[in-house]
């Protein structure tokens, strides 16, 4: 029925089959809707944050999704940057990712402000001191240029591309990429650096304050290593798990191997930093401040060293060693392990980076704070899942994202 | 104030005297009923309920014959940042929070905040309140509420202004007066007033004739968490070592600030 929207040389399953699916999704990404209403309508005491826990689920899911988008810009500076011209077979699922990631981001903190209709102030009042500020603009703005970049792959959808029109706009974006693919590199390594500043910046946290460079705390370019570390990872994960549905090879084991390599050095890189990141953190700041270390993670039911050494060590030196040598990314199961503890490894970071910060007692006489998010806050929390998946089979099923699925999947 | 007065820059800020203070909660009391500070009709759960000026009960650990208590109340500090940014001010995004460097107040402007929290997370002592909820008055109350305080709405971040409306009253009044200064006395805040056993002492800390000018230099007097570098208008004074030790963090080979 729908075969006329389908790319040629490519097989999909039955719109039966799809829809099925669809409806699937579809139920899950209501069940986010009607708590996002409820959150909008009722206000932000539908969650379980509190005057302690400002900053929750929400923000760490924000963090997250943007470090695991990071795939889409590091992916486009190599491409067309450094020329790395193999990555063209994995570009464009790389910009759907991000397209993906970003609008779920979002999404998110609009549903996360308080008062959501005032959310433009950020735009009009902007306070260029703070963090948030330089968030809001280099996100939207990444946000437009992911979209300039997915333009060109939806007008290859075979309806479109029969209009003149939309045949000859795609190839011309196509012909000045690069451009954009700067500019998204340029605006990422700010934005992503920025969501490392809104913790870093905070002197009056210990845990989360570092101190840097300038104006920008080590988080600052931490948190965009990590991006490029780790997103390259998340698409190449979120690709493996789309070869498992739909049962067919789509990229071509070198393509993979060449940014599985690439990402394995820079994550052996930024491990190192931050071994070193914490270790200055440990030996010279915190003492300033009157803390040790160990009082970041003692005297609580949850935050023990155990999640600092399964960040660094586990999901960190491991994936980035394995990514490494050849011989490791050789072995599937070996390879896909290392993808999956750096996939988790950047968001365990993300996720002390705020909830731990949160958690942590500043005065003597205060105790830890813990928390735990409602089915509001974790329904909206799966609500861009839902999205995300939907948007990834809507592009999967109409839009010619892998190059060589044809030459891997030939059509008898 | 008359024209052409110069007008040398205030900084306000408060001396509490921790040895005084008997937990009475008459500050709290006063303060919410100064700053329309609205309240729950369960008030159990503290985490989401607001107040600007907190009571804390901090305990030495020891047991008896030993055990010591002491009280101690938190309004906001007015970080004034060694920077010159307090934590909460530089991270607002949108200008919702800020410092005024005429009298050391930092404000809060309720129809700019647009309730991110980011000033939450920032502050270490906790005095920002998000009101997760409209606010709801008893039948009634809403006739006794101050008609000098704007009551906020669902969705913003609130806190301690040194009842700044006051300032703003005793600047009013003594401009009708016909002078360009007011006087220590005219402008005091809720908490300062309603305190029973005069531990709360407030005024501009660095005007000689202020009775916090001097109190602060007292060696017994400390501020809270000096060493993040907020730099705090709160000072508070307490004759026992251990609760001035409370007052901030310290390694434990390290002997508490004098």
């Amino acid at each position: 029925m729908d075969s006329a929207l389908i790319p040629k040389g490519v097989k999909r399953c039955s719109l039966g089959r799809f829809s099925l699916w669809m409806i699937a999704l579809t139920a899950i990404l209501l069940w986010g809707v009607i708590a996002m209403l409820l959150c909008w309508f009722k206000g932000l005491n539908q969650t379980n944050m509190n005057d302690a826990y400002g900053f929750a689920l929400w923000i760490w899911a924000d963090l997250a999704v943007i470090a695991l988008g990071g795939g889409a810009f590091f992916t486009g500076f190599l491409k067309y940057i450094v020329g790395k011209d193999e990555l063209k077979n994995i570009i464009n699922y790389a910009v759907v990712i991000g397209v993906v990631c970003y609008v779920s981001a979002l999404l998110i903190l609009a549903i996360d402000v308080g008062q959501p209709l005032r959310s433009w102030f950020i735009f009009w009042h902007a306070n260029v001191h703070s963090m948030l500020t330089e968030v809001a603009f280099c996100l939207s703005c990444y946000l437009v240029v992911l979209i300039i970049e997915f333009l060109p792959l939806l007008f290859e959808n075979p309806k479109l591309d029969r209009k003149p029109f939309f045949h000859h706009l795609s190839h011309n974006m196509h012909e000045i990429m690069a451009i954009f693919a700067a500019t998204g590199a340029f605006l990422s390594f700010f934005h992503q650096g920025s969501l490392g500043g809104v913790s870093g910046v905070l002197f009056g946290r210990p845990f989360a304050f570092r101190e840097g460079l300038f104006i920008w705390p080590w988080t600052f370019f931490l948190f965009t290593w990590s991006a490029a570390a780790c997103g390259p990872c998340f698409t190449i994960l979120i690709t493996r798990i789309t070869e498992k549905i739909a049962k067919k090879k789509l990229v071509k084991d070198n393509v993979i191997d060449l940014l599985a390599k690439i990402s394995g050095w820079m994550l052996g890189t930024y491990i190192i930093a931050k071994i070193f990141d914490t270790w200055y953190w440990a030996a010279y700041t915190l003492p300033k401040q009157g803390f040790s270390l160990i009082d970041f993670y003692s005297n609580n039911p949850f935050y023990g060293i155990w999640i600092l050494i399964v960040e660094i060590f586990v999901c960190g030196i491991i994936p980035a060693v394995i990514l490494i040598s050849s011989k490791g990314r050789k072995n599937k199961r070996l390879f896909m392990t290392a993808i999956i503890l750096a996939v988790i490894g950047v968001c365990i970071n993300r996720w002390v980076m705020v909830m731990q910060t949160m958690a942590a007692p500043v005065m003597t006489f205060e105790d830890w704070f813990m928390y735990y998010p409602s089915w509001q806050e974790v329904a909206t929390t799966i609500l861009p899942v839902a999205f995300g998946a939907i948007f990834i089979s809507f592009a999967y099923r109409y839009l010619p994202i892998f190059p060589q699925e044809s030459e891997l999947n030939p059509i008898d | 104030m008359s024209k052409g007065s110069k007008h040398k820059d205030k900084k306000f800020g408060m001396v509490i005297d921790l040895d005084k203070c008997t937990g009475c909660g008459a500050c709290m009391v006063a303060c919410m009923s100064e700053n329309n500070v609205p309240f729950k009709e369960n008030e159990s759960n503290k985490l989401d309920s607001i107040t600007w000026m907190r009571v804390y009960k901090l305990e030495n650990g020891k047991s008896f014959p030993d055990a010591d208590i002491c009280f101690l109340p938190r309004p906001c500090m007015h970080c004034e940042g060694d920077h010159g940014h307090a934590p909460c001010v530089s991270v607002c995004p949108a200008i919702a929070t800020d410092y005024d460097h005429k009298t050391g107040i930092v404000s809060q402007i309720y129809t700019r905040c647009f309730g991110c929290r980011y000033c939450m997370a920032a502050c270490p002592y906790h005095a920002r309140y998000f009101n997760w909820w409209d606010p709801v008055w008893p039948e009634g109350m809403e006739k006794l509420l101050n008609p000098n305080v704007s009551p906020r709405m669902r969705g913003v971040v609130e806190k301690c202004s040194f009842c700044h409306h006051r300032y703003q009253l005793a600047l009013d009044k003594a401009y009708a007066d016909g002078r360009d200064k007011i006087e220590e006395d005219e402008y005091q805040t809720a908490c300062t007033q309603a305190c029973p056993a005069n531990a709360i002492i407030f005024g501009d800390l660095d005007n000689k004739k202020h009775a916090v000018y001097s109190l602060k230099k007292n060696p017994n007097t400390f501020r809270l968490l000096e060493r993040l570098g907020t730099n705090p208008k709160v000072y508070y004074h307490s004759s026992r070592e251990w609760v001035r030790r409370a007052g901030d963090n310290y390694l434990k080979h390290e002997t508490t600030k004098a």
